[in-house]
């Protein structure tokens, strides 16, 4: 049995050891916001983030994961209540065919503070991903635009 | 998605120990360190029915220190963890450079130096960072430890010199004699970003008080079926001073110790010539 | 409350955007099989033998095979030319030859690897030269899949007149679309026998019509539904009806539902491209430049079966002079045959290979002359009035003058010209940078009489309960449609948007828009979807004496319209405007109901050591009549101009033996964040009397234009042509090298 964490929710895992992480998130836990692109960590579409940091899970095998922390695209928010970086992207056209887009979410979400609207570094921290439709300078625009998480508030 | 998990045995390894002993046992288990290959491979189906030998619980070979000699790089540290390193970055910001080119974000967090130097591809972006800096390679198996120069690690594409059960365990740095007048390191690939090289340049230069050279070291990646440095060229400017004749005759060594090929990324004759505009702008300064 | 002009949000982006989207292998299908397709490994011959490895447990798979399809074994396109599964002929490599269906998907592709084919094989015709000189006779009497002709004026009267005679030869290679969903198709059996199919499409109605052939059935026995897309660029177009027949194949014989993924190097190897084509030139001009005489001839790769070649081939031919006009012109245009596998619809679906053409060739008159080419642009460009090629006088919306202006204006074209020239000089400097321009039109909506043929439907419905849905076949693939619908059906009913549906394209609940390619979702399908929306108005108005504003007032005005029906309907087709005529057989009149225009400015610099080409800029001015939203219709014309720069500097499918080699994102290189320039978008809004609120075709210009462009400034920068894309770096390596040798 592996565990880790999923979106905050602990998960045990019984399959096969070496299923990749994309494909149990997707058939076993049923988190299908996360998108096969190409199968060679080439795209990005498939980026989730494994202990705040983005990975493509087509290249991870599950039997990796105890004990970590998995973000999938399902944390940034729901449908009818995006989180702020969704809005953004809703707000700048960031999404056309919106197949490499929840990949995309994942590492914009965790981009280093020095990337903070500079679109040259923007562009270079997003360059693991590939999309087809947007020419990218929407999702610049929705990442640069995008309210930064405010820091964690000290009270309690 | 063609690669079949129930056809697969994985054992897990928590220390070093166990996974040189688990090595010996099952000689033809595939190491797995950060996976950013050997996935590929098994997307493909191309390994279906192995057995893996996943290393990632072994943490002793995670580490990334400073030493009297210079830097120690445990085979299992990511990409990303050599980039942001502070020392490192001080120290041997070439292989800081290389880290940083190797693929994009998500490839550098989770593919790691000693799976790379495995690997063996002709393409490593480290590559030509260790081998100027004249990296040593520490491998491990139940028989015992030896080191390796780097420079005769690699056999030939996809090939090491690595014994049957012997695993990489860490990779070390020796600080260069001095700071270096001139460092260079370039990656000429298939685009700006997430790309393959074509060829990929390190170099360190030392001129004496007489801008003559006192030492060069220079080395190309994807030139040859392994990283190569130019010994021809390196011994050539010895004690020379760099001037445009000076510069055009060392490049001409340049395909003493290279042979580029054509392939489905790039000709040799391209290779060739990029390499050696590389090499005379850093000759030149 | 005005929709059109809005940048209204994406209304399918909140989905998009928490992951619950679903495409097709986002679905769950209960007990499925999981379909690998085994495929041929040569590119011409003969399948003698198929031996299944008796050690595999063939027990745990089903195989679906020719011999099983109740229907005719063809994929019913244009044509009829293509099996669905071959057990013969081999035409070329990664034909299909039979389904494994397995309930383990990496299982189905594991079985794959335990059956052998034999094949007698024989010389395969490989390249548009082979196919020309009949190597190999593979279709017809001379290889030729369709020929089209244009000839205007006297072209032996033009060139003698003029000052200065040019001929120019220009390639364009394969192009991949690497959408970034791969193909995908699931499909069952209904219990009375229908055979669905779900998945990755532009055109439900082309894979209905194939299915309907493959499978003998009546067209209501066949129900064919869009997943969300996740890009398609024509790709999706006539490959789908392929992997649906697959699909429902095994679906069908099996019993069970079935799914069918491509992997990517699948998807790169054996789906279509675009097509390779040569274009020849041969100019008349006089001293000043005028355009006098212009013969040209195109040459297209059809690859093995005729798919939708014949009507690329007639885009790229009515598009072969550029936007300039010519007393004499003369086009000869062929499309033929080799054995690799048949290429297809690609955005700008042949345009960009004769743009490109047309574009170089003007630079190379201009240079003839000693003239800029934007000068010499202007001078012949299109403007009310003018007579294209094939006689059509162009009487409204020509804003080909107006883009390539504000283009070279706010693109800084000639004062940049002025500025790279210095930088060039300076030896120091760690590049050589320039700028080009370029101008195309684009047919809007299919050509000449193709949208009589097709003669969409599409429909406006109310629900008694007070829903307003949009029914329509066009697909929305990230390119807007559901958007652009809302909007257009809200402005004509005075609703807001958020009381509008759009109904899924599920082709047993929406009439036949016909296929959603050609730039004509928008203009035609947006066209009716207002007339039937109007209907719906002047009912609603009769109905209640004013048009109902707000959800409570629509839900009553329902109520009382729709009596004891569960919905009315509004449906209307497509109605030919009476003054548009086109001669199919001399290719004579108007070619399209409009053209749009695009002007592009592309500023780049190359590297002096490594001579890699970075975009710095692009600037484009596009004339879509008017954009019914700035922002998707922005956000077209940059995901467009990316793919084109993909085309002008990276992207090669590189084919050896019929075989795409580099049939993957390692090694099949789009463009990466890194490598998109900065663009600035201009919309030039040039009116169009018939289209909805003056709009005109927009989907596929974007990808007419910059590569021509980027050459120019490629040349600017170095002082070398190139008359072949892509421009890699070791082609402008070996162009320095050739200058040192001649030295």
């Amino acid at each position: 049995m592996i565990s880790f964490t999923v979106n905050g929710r602990k998960r045990a895992y019984k399959g096969p050891p070496f299923k990749r992480l994309i494909d149990v998130l997707r058939e076993d836990f049923g988190l299908t916001g996360t998108k096969e692109g190409c199968g060679e960590g080439e795209c990005g579409a498939c980026t989730v983030l494994v202990d705040r940091k983005p990975v493509t899970s087509c290249l991870v095998p599950v039997c990796q994961m105890e004990g970590r922390r998995i973000e999938t695209v399902e944390s940034l928010g729901r449908e009818q209540r995006l989180g702020p970086l969704q809005s953004s992207f809703l707000e700048h056209g960031g999404a056309q065919c919106g197949f490499c887009t929840p990949g995309v979410l994942m590492t914009a979400s965790v981009l280093p503070k020095s990337t903070a609207g500079d679109p040259l570094a923007i562009r270079r921290a997003l360059s693991g991903h590939l999309c087809r439709c947007t020419g990218y300078q929407t999702i610049v625009e929705s990442v640069a635009k995008a309210p930064r998480p405010k820091p964690r508030s000290r009270k309690r | 998605m063609r690669g079949s998990p129930g056809s697969m045995t994985v054992l897990r390894p928590r220390s070093a120990a166990e996974a040189v002993i688990l090595c010996a046992k099952h000689p033809g288990c595939l190491p797995l360190a950060g996976g950013t290959d050997l996935m590929v491979l098994w997307n493909m189906g191309e390994l279906n029915g192995r057995r893996i030998l996943d290393l990632s619980g072994v943490a002793e070979w995670r580490a990334v220190r400073k030493t009297a000699a210079g830097l120690r790089v445990g085979a299992l540290a990511t990409h990303a963890e050599l980039r942001d390193d502070a020392f490192v970055r001080r120290e041997f910001p070439l292989l800081v450079q290389a880290a940083a080119a190797v693929g994009a974000a998500q490839i550098q967090n989770r593919g790691t130096l000693g799976g790379n130097i495995a690997n063996a591809s002709p393409a490593g972006d480290t590559f030509p960072a260790l081998a100027v800096y004249e990296a040593q390679i520490r491998v491990v198996s139940a028989k015992g430890e030896r080191v390796i120069p780097f420079s005769e690690f690699f056999a030939g594409v996809k090939k090491t010199n690595l014994a049957p059960g012997e695993l990489v365990s860490e990779i070390e740095f020796p600080f260069p004699p001095s700071r270096p007048r001139r460092q260079l390191f370039r990656k000429v690939g298939t685009r700006a970003a997430m790309a393959i090289s074509k060829t990929v340049a390190a170099g360190l230069l030392w001129l004496g008080p007489d801008h003559r050279v006192r030492e060069l070291r220079f080395a190309l990646g994807s030139m040859a079926p392994t990283v190569r440095r130019l010994r021809a060229v390196e011994e050539f400017a010895r004690g020379k001073r760099l001037t445009t004749e000076v510069t055009a005759q060392a490049c001409n060594l340049m395909s003493q110790d290279v042979c580029p090929i054509d392939d489905v990324r790039s000709t040799a004759e391209y290779r060739l010539r990029v390499s050696q505009n590389i090499l005379a702008a850093f000759l030149l300064g | 409350m005005l929709q059109i002009g809005a940048s209204l949000k994406r209304a399918d982006a909140p989905q998009k955007l928490s992951g619950t989207a679903k495409y097709i292998d986002d679905y769950r299908l209960p007990g499925c099989l999981h379909g690998a397709t085994l495929r041929t490994a040569i590119a011409y011959g003969r399948i003698t033998k198929i031996n299944f490895a008796p050690t595999f447990p063939w027990d745990e798979c089903v195989v679906a095979r020719a011999a099983d399809i109740p229907g005719t074994n063809n994929v019913l396109f244009i044509e009829a030319d293509q099996p669905l599964l071959t057990e013969d002929l081999v035409m070329h490599p990664m034909q299909a030859i039979l389904i494994v269906g397995h309930p383990d998907r990496a299982r189905a592709y594991e079985a794959l690897k335990h059956i052998k084919v034999e094949y007698e094989e024989r010389e395969p015709v490989l390249s548009i030269a082979d196919s020309l000189a009949k190597k190999q006779l593979l279709r017809g009497e001379d290889n030729v899949f369709k020929r089209h002709l244009i000839e205007k004026g006297d072209l032996a009267q033009g060139f003698a007149q003029a000052d200065r005679i040019v001929e120019g030869e220009y390639r364009v290679p394969h192009q991949e679309q690497a959408y970034i969903e791969n193909h995908g198709i699931a499909s069952w059996v209904e219990p009375d026998g229908t055979i669905v199919v779900h998945g990755s499409l532009q055109c439900p109605y082309y894979v209905h019509k194939a299915l309907v052939k493959t499978f003998a059935l009546p067209p209501e026995r066949v129900r064919v539904i869009n997943a969300v897309t996740g890009g398609a660029f024509g790709g999706k177009e006539d490959y789908p009806s392929v992997i649906a027949g697959h699909a429902a194949l095994l679906a069908l014989k099996s019993g069970r539902p079935v799914k069918l993924i491509y992997d990517r190097q699948e998807d790169m190897s054996a789906t279509t491209k675009r097509h390779p084509a040569v274009v020849r030139h041969k100019t008349g001009v006089s001293k000043d430049g005028r355009l006098l005489a212009q013969d040209i001839e195109v040459v297209m790769d059809g690859g093995a079966f005729a798919t939708c070649s014949g009507v690329v081939l007639s885009r790229g031919t009515l598009h072969a002079t550029g936007a300039y006009e010519c007393p004499n012109v003369r086009v000869r245009a062929s499309v033929v045959a080799t054995n690799t596998p048949p290429n297809g619809a690609f955005r700008g679906f042949g345009v960009p290979q004769t743009i490109f053409a047309a574009e170089l060739q003007m630079e190379k008159i201009a240079a003839a002359l000693s003239l800029d080419s934007l000068e010499l642009r202007r001078r012949n460009a299109w403007r009310v009035g003018a007579v294209t090629a094939t006689g059509q006088k162009l009487q409204e919306s020509v804003g080909a003058l107006k883009c390539l202006e504000l283009c070279a204006r706010r693109g800084h074209y000639l004062r940049k010209r002025q500025l790279y020239a210095r930088w060039n000089s300076r030896k120091g400097n760690p590049t050589w940078r320039g700028i080009g321009i370029a101008l195309c039109p684009h047919g809007a909506g299919f050509t000449g009489s193709g949208e009589v043929t097709l003669a969409s439907r599409a429909a406006v419905a109310l629900t008694k309960s007070g829903a307003v849905r949009i029914l329509a076949a066009s697909t929305d693939l990230g390119q807007g449609a559901i958007t652009i619908f809302t909007q257009i059906a809200a402005q004509a009913l005075g609703l807001p948007p958020g009381l509008i549906e759009v109904e899924v394209p599920d082709t047993a609940l929406v009439p036949n828009s016909g296929p959603t390619v050609a730039s004509r979702t928008t203009m035609v399908i947006g066209g009716l979807i207002e007339r039937a929306a109007g209907q719906l108005k002047d009912a609603l108005a009769q109905a209640g004496g004013r048009a109902p504003r707000t959800r409570a007032a629509l839900k009553k005005a329902a109520a009382a319209l729709c009596g004891g029906r569960q919905e009315l309907r509004f449906e209307v087709a497509y109605e030919k405007p009476a003054d548009i005529t086109w001669d199919d057989s001399l290719y004579r009149g108007e070619a399209y109901g409009v053209f749009s225009y695009a002007a592009v400015a592309v500023d780049l610099e190359v590297d002096r050591l490594t001579y890699e080409v970075r975009v710095r800029r692009v600037t484009t001015a596009q004339d879509i009549g008017k954009a019914i939203n700035p922002a998707l219709a922005k956000g077209q014309i940059m995901g467009g101009t990316l793919q084109a720069l993909g085309y002008a500097l990276f992207e090669r499918a590189e084919f050896q033996g019929g075989w795409m080699r580099n049939s993957q994102f390692t090694n099949y290189i789009i463009p990466s964040f890194a490598d998109a320039p900065p663009m600035e978008v201009l919309l030039v809004e040039e009116p169009y009397s018939r289209g909805p609120h003056g709009a005109k075709g927009l989907g596929e210009m974007p990808m007419d234009v910059p590569a021509p462009a980027v050459v120019a400034a490629i040349h600017d920068a170095t002082g070398f042509w190139f008359s072949e894309i892509p421009v890699l770096p070791e082609n402008i390596c070996g162009k320095f090298r050739n200058a040192e040798k001649t030295k």
